[in-house]
């Protein structure tokens, strides 16, 4: 009697063996446990902030500055009115140098001094933001021996000045070279094309990574702790301590009195809500197109 | 009126490898002088060169001696000016995406610091009525961006822009190449009219292009211009075999 | 002054010349260029100073520390202000161990958001996910840290230390009575701030493998987890590894939220449950009282010690993640 060979096909109609569906359900289970527990805090972050913080935000707590310890009352307005200062006078530094930065980097950097600033760039954006605080004590409030709103804001200036340098080089990038060319055909001097063409171009991009640095400055605290250094009253000027709310967050969250504590649940919430509409913002002139029709 | 070109013994390279080898020909005012060729053999590495756009390319350069009319384009002159008199259109349509139509056109006036107001509409409505344009974005000069219009329109805008600084020499690097049949037909009616006023450069890979519009031919091959004569004799009885083979598809 | 001449539709009207002279006053723009030129080159330059600022302050300002006590400061034990003897080994441990243990945590949980997110979670999905997810690390250190004070801190207390001393107690890890505040503390809100980086790097390596991999990993009949395993995984280690590093340099650095719930008491134990202290902390908590010459210079040079380390970190984490996406310019990774 003949031998029948099995044929190959019967080997393709052989079910996926049972561990393999099953690794294959418990991997999908697993990531889909690790969304949640992500997830889950991020819930109750912004869940605690809400429940605790809301209670706290009326009139009172906007517009006036901390009472002594010990007396129920009092706000964060100067605390507000500090951090938009500090980084005002960050921004006014941070935002030109930045963009000039990464208007170098995109149209005249493709070079090796070109690739050193870049990495330089990259490396600058991992200093541990501590760190930034020391340098800017070391220049600003060593040399004008005390603390002040323009120490504070030359720290977060230092932590600004990469990220916009970096996210205005990939903007200005994108924008396609016959626009350029387009200028250039026309007789326009290379610094007009760049100012007036090339940054118009893309000035949705670079605004949006503006904001994003900006957003990122906005709540940091360990840079200020020894620049800003913080204040009970308000203060206006460039040479004095100021206050500032991520600064004050933290003196409250970790003092002892219930009182700053319920204040400090305020001001956190106040402090996110501001940060949410910049990321949210950014998100939207994003996806209006950055470079309108220009492809 | 537009002037004639002369070019003498041109060469140009990138980086180390040379694109021309001694071209030297002449474009005559008033008439439209075609550029053919297979690709890669310096027809728009040419053009450019007339207007100084090839040393934008980093490590790009060429020397020889480029006259348009009187103006001297390698000698004497900043090649930002030269480019002001000398008028371009690319291959891929290329408006201002942030500018509306009347920003657009007005654009090479604006940026080289011309504002008078009331001579800027005039010349605005005079270059797109040059261009075949007008009639059809006269009510959103200003609401439209250049952006918004079609390919062939988008070409025709660019071709404005072109002109409203008043060049006399317009250099067209395969302005049809990007767009329909219709368009490049509009477009091509274009180039018959301003022969009377411009002098006109054209790249064109398409051949029966070269024949419908321009009065003289040169063919270009590996960088070097192999002949340039009466479109008529170029594309009937050409001096040149490797001309012949070309013109007959027997490569390129 | 002469107005608009009408223009009849056939005549096609004046070129240069009709108007006498030439529409554009010719000018030179080379020195402008020049000068726009240099103002960008400075700028760039900015960035480089910068780096080279900070270097020479922390530098000079540990000058004092280094010639005090060498390179055995950061063997040493002893942080004593009053007689001036500081040495940075409990620092350095609580640094290493917060952010291990972070790594430990985060890890796992960022790869498998971002294998969900980028292999299997439904099309409509994928945006709102991953708007979330960076959501996570938009959140200040110090709104973390207020949150761990009062939320996660009691919850350790009550639950989570309980439980550990129970089930994991023979580790030896976990012994001591569970005050909550503590190395766990820090190193479960280090491990969530760090999940985001982690988990977006991870994405990004992922998307840049090409699709051909998974395809060919599918046509040979894998299910889809083997295929995510062999194909884009393998393909995405070395860039993975790299997020991963990335979110080290991360959690070393991190000064705030630590700060408020690892105890700051410069100590090095075995539990996990011990209070503990960082660098970045140390800094935090007493650089501005800092009395005396010695003191400060302790400090600048942990912060200098605290540089190097997260520079050589993200450098290598920049190298790794550049093999797999090769060209595509970096992206600052807030």
């Amino acid at each position: 009697m003949p031998e029948t060979v099995t044929a190959t096909s019967d080997f393709a109609a052989t079910p996926i063996s049972l561990w393999r569906r099953g690794m294959n359900s418990l991997a999908t289970l697993a990531a889909g446990a690790a969304v949640v527990l992500v997830l889950l805090p991020l819930g109750a972050v912004f869940g605690y902030l809400i429940y605790k913080g809301i209670g706290s935000i009326n009139w009172a707590f906007l517009t006036q500055t901390p009472k002594p310890v010990g007396e129920a009352g009092g706000g964060m307005a100067n605390a507000i009115a500090g951090s938009a200062w500090i980084l005002l006078i960050a921004s006014s530094m941070g935002v030109p140098i930045g963009i000039g930065a990464g208007i170098y980097l995109a149209e005249y950097g493709r070079n090796r001094l070109g690739n050193i600033i870049r990495f330089t760039a990259d490396v600058l954006n991992g200093v541990p933001s501590i760190v930034v605080g020391i340098v800017a004590y070391a220049i600003v409030v060593l040399t004008q021996g005390h603390f002040s709103a323009l120490a504070g804001g030359v720290a977060l200036a230092i932590m600004m000045i990469p990220t916009i340098a970096r996210t205005t080089e990939e903007m200005l990038w994108l924008v396609p070279n016959t626009v350029r060319e387009a200028a250039y055909g026309l007789g326009v001097s290379r610094w007009r094309t760049t100012l007036s063409i090339t940054l118009r171009t893309a000035t949705s991009g670079v605004i949006t990574g503006v904001m994003l640095a900006f957003a990122r400055v906005a709540g940091e605290t360990a840079p200020l702790l020894f620049t800003a250094f913080g204040n009970q009253y308000w203060n206006w000027k460039m040479n004095q301590p100021t206050a500032a709310l991520s600064l004050q967050i933290f003196t409250y969250a970790i003092s002892p009195f219930d009182e700053w504590h319920r204040q400090a649940w305020a001001g956190a919430l106040i402090l996110i809500v501001l940060i949410v509409l910049a990321v949210s913002a950014v998100r939207i002139v994003a996806s209006h197109g950055m470079l309108k029709g220009a492809n | 009126m537009g002037v004639g070109i002369k070019v003498e013994k041109l060469n140009a390279w990138f980086g180390k490898t040379q694109a021309l080898y001694d071209i030297t020909m002449e474009a005559p005012a008033n008439h439209a002088t075609a550029v053919i060729g297979p690709s890669g053999c310096g027809k728009s590495t040419f053009v450019r060169c007339l207007n100084r756009m090839h040393e934008t390319v980093p490590d790009a350069r060429a020397t020889g001696r480029v006259r348009i009319g009187e103006l001297d384009v390698y000698n004497g002159t900043a090649a930002v000016q030269i480019r002001r008199r000398i008028g371009m259109v690319f291959q891929k349509p290329n408006p201002f995406p942030t500018m509306s139509i009347y920003d657009n056109v007005a654009a090479g006036l604006k940026l080289n610091g011309f504002h008078d107001h009331a001579r800027l509409d005039e010349i605005v409505e005079r270059s797109l009525k040059l261009s075949a344009l007008w009639d059809e974005v006269k009510d959103s000069l200003r609401k439209k961006s250049g952006a918004s219009l079609s390919g062939g329109q988008q070409q025709r805008l660019c071709i404005a822009r072109a002109l409203a600084v008043e060049p006399q020499v317009l250099l067209m690097d395969e302005p049809c190449s990007a767009l329909d049949p219709i368009s490049t037909g509009k477009i091509e009616e274009l180039i018959f009219q301003l022969k009377e006023k411009f002098t006109i450069v054209i790249v064109t890979h398409n051949m029966q292009q070269a024949s419908r519009v321009a009065e003289f031919t040169g063919f270009f091959l590996l960088g070097k211009l192999i002949e340039l004569d009466k479109t008529e004799k170029i594309f009937t009885t050409p001096s040149d075999k490797r001309t012949e083979d070309y013109i007959t598809g027997r490569f390129g | 002054m002469k107005g608009p001449q009408p223009v009849a539709k056939q005549e096609v009207v004046g070129s240069a010349g009709t108007q006498g002279e030439p529409l554009l006053k010719a000018g030179n723009s080379h020195i402008a260029d020049a000068i726009f030129h240099l103002a960008m080159l400075a700028c760039g330059l900015c960035v480089l100073a910068l780096v080279g600022l900070i270097i020479y302050e922390l530098m000079s300002g540990s000058r004092l520390s280094w010639h005090t006590f060498g390179m055995k400061f950061f063997f040493r034990s002893e942080w004593d202000p009053v007689n001036e003897q500081f040495g940075a080994l409990p620092f350095v441990y609580g640094t290493l161990v917060s952010s291990l243990l972070a790594l430990l945590i985060a890890v796992p949980l960022a790869v498998g958001v971002a294998v969900f997110i980028t292999e299997m979670c439904p099309r409509w999905l994928k945006g709102p996910l991953a708007f979330t997810t960076e959501l996570l690390a938009a959140i200040p250190s110090v709104i973390y840290g207020l949150w761990a004070i009062f939320v996660l801190v009691p919850l350790l207390r009550q639950y989570g230390e309980p439980f550990c001393a129970r089930y994991l107690g023979w580790t030896g890890m976990f012994e001591g009575p569970p005050y909550g505040i503590g190395m766990l503390a820090a190193g479960i809100i280090l491990a969530i701030m760090v999940v985001p980086i982690i988990s977006s790097i991870t994405r990004e390596v992922m998307t840049a493998v090409p699709q051909q991999q998974r395809e060919a990993v599918l046509a040979l009949g894998a299910t889809r987890w083997e295929m995510i395993r062999t194909g884009v995984l393998r393909n995405a280690r070395a860039g993975i590894l790299g997020g991963v590093i990335l979110g080290l340099g991360r959690a070393l650095g991190e000064t705030m939220a630590v700060t408020m719930v690892i105890g700051n008491r410069p100590e090095i134990a075995r539990s996990l449950f011990a209070p503990g202290y960082t660098m970045a902390s140390v800094i935090a908590n007493e650089f501005s009282e800092a009395t005396g010459d010695t003191y400060l210079s302790a400090l600048i040079e942990i912060g200098l010690a605290l540089f190097i380390v997260t520079i050589l970190v993200n450098i290598l984490a920049q190298f790794l993640v550049w093999t797999v996406t090769r060209g595509t310019p970096a992206r600052s990774h807030a």
